[in-house]
Order: structure tokens, then sequence, then C-alpha cells
């Protein structure tokens, strides 16, 4: 569990964040979105340590975080997982030497045992035979496995990800959405999500933070926001007139007004009962 | 103000280098790539710099030296003294300011905008210690070699230009090269060589390592590190040119 509480962090005259408090639940995909620019960014590199917030406390299962010395969270770090929104893979290193450099450096295995657990990893994400490829040679959607095979190596307790879905055709992005939340489910690991894509706030939101401005506008589970009466957050999630009545229908479904395993031939075919 | 500023924040970077490395055999391995990186790759352009500036030197001596009461071997002297003192460290490390510097300075640069820096951070490395340190490390100790080869490819491509052009008899030439030989011109040259060493590799890295935006900053601040590194470079053979070898 990851709780922090009012947070702040400006450059210069810049306010960012403006008190921001919230817990990412354990075991939860827990989702922050918001605008371009509305500060979900920087709360994650705060939450992080790659920004120092400016105000408030950052808590990883009860220790503070913002208290620790550099060596406390140095060790703290060999927990963290962070897939970033390039995935920001070595450029010299094959695919197999990027998942390897984590194992390299914190732990005791054998080269032997270290290549069984890359292989383990790779697997998992469903990346075999890419090996001895080297980043440039991958595309966007196997880039950002190598990125998730890299920083679960580590077994970590904390997963952080930057804009998973970022550059991803909207398939290759449930893909990733399914692999990041199995991952969770599997592992037990609090994750925490940088997104603004809207399959991954009604696939895989459990814990959705909206932020709006550098502020907590708004929180609940990709169920309570069909149905949130947020001006925001509808005019953000729900900003074309395709995903409004996406919302209509989930709300029909969720009401019971609609069948959510409906056969969509049957209601064409008798579209004229449906309208009267 | 700014100069105080990025002095500031350079003294910090080379402060936060010093910390306990995570995995010793990693940084071992970091430095040895860094080694093979700066020193065998460097060599090939050294060695052909070297060559040509002795040369030169040898037939632009013989050119001004139009007594005929100097003897010939005084052309392998000032071969001699010129390449140690001055060409050797000097120009060799100016030269490499351009080939390493903004090698580092773009490789960093490139780590940083790509967030690869961050993710090494993330993992828990002291960037700073892993990345900038091996550098400055190795180009410290391949560097000063790098010049030792210089200093006698120079010696050697002299000599050949002044027997092939028949300036000076390859006899007159080695005897020239023993009289009035002072050894610390040598320490001096190889004190400015460590001391180069460690301009041409910490300036690009800072400019790397601090890098903000995309291409466009990476090749900024890949050309400034070479300018500020040259600049800084000849200040210090300056300094130290006033130090060691005035009495």
């Amino acid at each position: 569990m990851i709780e922090f509480i009012n947070i702040g962090k400006q450059f210069g005259e810049n306010k960012v964040l403006t008190d921001v408090s919230h817990v990412m639940q354990t075991g939860q995909c827990n989702l922050i979105i918001g605008t371009s620019g509305s500060g979900k960014t920087v709360l994650q590199k705060c939450l992080v340590g790659l920004f120092e917030p400016d105000r408030g406390e950052i808590f990883y299962d009860g220790v503070s975080f913002t208290e620790m010395n550099n060596q406390s969270r140095k060790e703290l770090r060999q927990q963290i997982g962070m897939l970033f929104q390039g995935s920001a893979l070595f450029d010299s290193l094959t695919v197999e030497q990027n998942v390897m450099f984590p194992l390299e450096m914190f732990s005791k295995m054998t080269i032997g045992e270290r290549k069984i657990r890359v292989n383990e990893v790779l697997a998992r994400v469903n990346l075999v035979d890419a090996n001895n490829k080297f980043p440039s040679e991958l595309s966007g959607g196997m880039k950002k496995r190598v990125g998730i095979a890299r920083a679960i190596v580590l077994n970590p307790k904390y997963l952080f990800c930057d804009e998973p879905n970022s550059g991803l055709d909207p398939q290759t992005s449930l893909v990733i959405d399914k692999l990041i939340y199995d991952i969770t489910k599997e592992f037990n690991i609090t994750t925490v999500i940088n997104t603004h894509d809207m399959n991954s706030v009604m696939e895989i939101g459990e814990n959705i933070l909206y932020m709006y401005q550098g502020k907590k506008e708004w929180t609940g589970n990709n169920e309570e926001i069909i149905f949130s009466k947020n001006e925001r957050l509808n005019e953000f999630i729900f900003a074309s007139k395709f995903l409004q009545d996406a919302k209509d229908m989930r709300m029909l479904e969720a009401k019971g007004i609609i069948a959510d395993d409906r056969d969509m031939d049957e209601i064409l075919k008798n579209g004229d009962k449906l309208t009267n | 103000m700014e100069f105080f500023t990025h002095f500031g924040r350079y003294l910090i970077m080379l402060k936060g280098m010093f910390t306990k490395p995570e995995n010793t055999k990693m940084y071992w391995k970091e430095f040895m790539r860094q080694c093979v990186d700066i020193g065998i790759g460097s060599l090939g352009i050294v060695s052909i710099i070297s060559v040509f500036i002795g040369a030169v030197s040898a037939v632009q001596t013989s050119y001004q030296l139009v007594s005929p009461l100097i003897p010939t071997e005084t052309i392998a002297l000032i071969v001699r003294d010129t390449v140690i003192l001055e060409f050797s460290p000097t120009l060799v490390c100016i030269v490499l300011a351009g080939v390493i510097g903004s090698k580092i300075a773009s490789e960093l640069g490139n780590m940083r905008v790509s967030e690869q820096i961050d993710a090494l951070e993330i993992m828990g490395i002291n960037t700073k210690a892993y990345l900038i340190l091996p550098k400055i490390a190795a180009a410290m100790l391949t560097i000063p070699l790098l010049v030792i080869i210089s200093m006698v490819l120079g010696i050697w491509g002299g000599r050949l230009a002044g027997v092939a052009s028949g300036i000076i008899s390859a006899d007159a030439f080695d005897r020239g090269l023993l009289t009035k030989f002072i050894p610390y011109n040598v320490t001096f040259a190889l004190i400015k060589s460590y001391t180069f060493a460690f301009i041409i590799t910490s300036i690009p890295s800072y400019y790397g390592y601090y890098v903000k935006g995309g291409a466009l900053e990476i090749g900024r601040s890949s050309t400034k590190s070479v300018v500020v590194s040259c600049i800084m470079l000849l200040f210090a053979d300056y300094v130290l040119t006033q130090l060691l070898l005035t009495h």
C-alpha cells in the first residue's frame, strides 16, 4: 500500500500539485488519470523519489518515504519496478541483457540461474525468441513488454507504469493492460498507472484518482465512474459522442434495462420493439 | 551568475560520484568497457595525429634553422621537446576533447532524454557513480598511456620525415634525441595529461547528464561541452606551465 498525504510541488511560480492525498491499494491497479498538464506525471515522480515534493508525506506500507535517508531509499527502490512511457530500455544491450541488468546488479544468482529467471519473465510477458534482439529491432508493444519484464524481474512489491499505452494501437494496448492487471493479481503488487487511455480506465481501473489542475478532483473505480456526476470528470472521460453513448449503454446494463450478454443481431432485428 | 550555478552543480555532481558501489563487479565491467571505448577507440586517431605533428615539426624546425653554425642535431632536440612538452599532451587532448567529449555528452544526454538514467535511479543505482565515475577513471588511466604512445610516435614521425626529406641523417637525429634530455619534461607532460583527461571527461559528463529537452538540446550540449572543455584545457595548460615550468 502506498499512501500520500497533502503532496505539494511547484516549479518556480508554477504550482503543479496542491495538497494531493490518496491511498494506492495493494493487489490493485491504481490509476492516476487527468488531462495533459494536470500533474499526474509529477505526482508519480514524487512517489518514486525522482522529484522531491515541497510538502506532504509519502508512506510505503506505513514507512515514511519522505523521511528516509539515501541508503534506505536505495534499498526500497529495489522493491520498485517502473515501466516508462518510452520504455527506457538500454540501447546498447540486448533484450536478455536489459532484463538481466537488475539481476546482475542486485542479486547473488549464478549466470545459469539468472538466465532461467530472465527466460521465465520473458515468457510471462509473452516474449519468446527475442532474447538476442536489440531495442531498435523491436516494435512499440514488444518494447513495453521488455520494459515490464525488466520491471518485474526482481519480484517488486510496487509497480509504476507511466503511460503504458502511449503510442500503441488499441488492440496492443488491451494486451498490455491485461498483462499489467494479471501481474498485479498474480504477485499481489501495488500497481500505480498514469494514463489517459479510456480503455485502460474502463478495463483495469480498480482505484482511480482523477487529477484536475494539480488537485485531486475525484476518486472511485471503473464502475463508479459511469455514474459519476462530476462534470469535469465526465467532460474528460466521455469527451466524444461515441463515448457518451457507450456510457449510456453501460448505465442501462448496470440498471438491468438491457442485458450485458445481449445478442445485437437479435436487437437489430427487433429494433422497432426496443424503440417502442 | 549562471557560471556559479553551473560550477556549483558540477561540484555537486563530482561529489555525488563517490558512494559505495552497489555491485563492484558491475562497476568494474563498466570501467573496462570505458577503457576499451576511450583507450582503444582513440588509438587510431592519436597515432595518425602524432606521426604527422612530429613530421611537420621536424620540417618546420629545419626551415627556421638557417644558420650553418647550428648543428642539425638541434632539429631532433627541438622536435623531442615540443612533442613531449606541448604537442602530445595538449594537441592530442584537444582532439580527444572532440572525439571523446562529444561522445560522452551525447551518450549521457540521450540516456537522460530517453529516461534511461531515471530507470537506473528507480532501480536504486547511483547514476553519477555508475555512469560518470568509470568514464573519468578510464580516461585518467588510458589518456596518459595514449600521450606516451603519442610522444613515441611523434618523435618517430619527426625522424621519418627528417630522414626521408634529407634534412637530417638518422644518426644525427638519434644523437640529437639524447642531447640535454630532461626527464622531468615527461613527468610534466604526464601531469598535464592527467589533468586534461579529467577535464575532457568530467565537463562533457556534466553537460550530458543534466541535458533537458530533446535531440536538438543533446546536439547543443555536446557542442557546448567540447567548446568549454577546450577552453578549460588551454587555461589549465597555461596554469600548469606557469606553475611547473617557471622557476
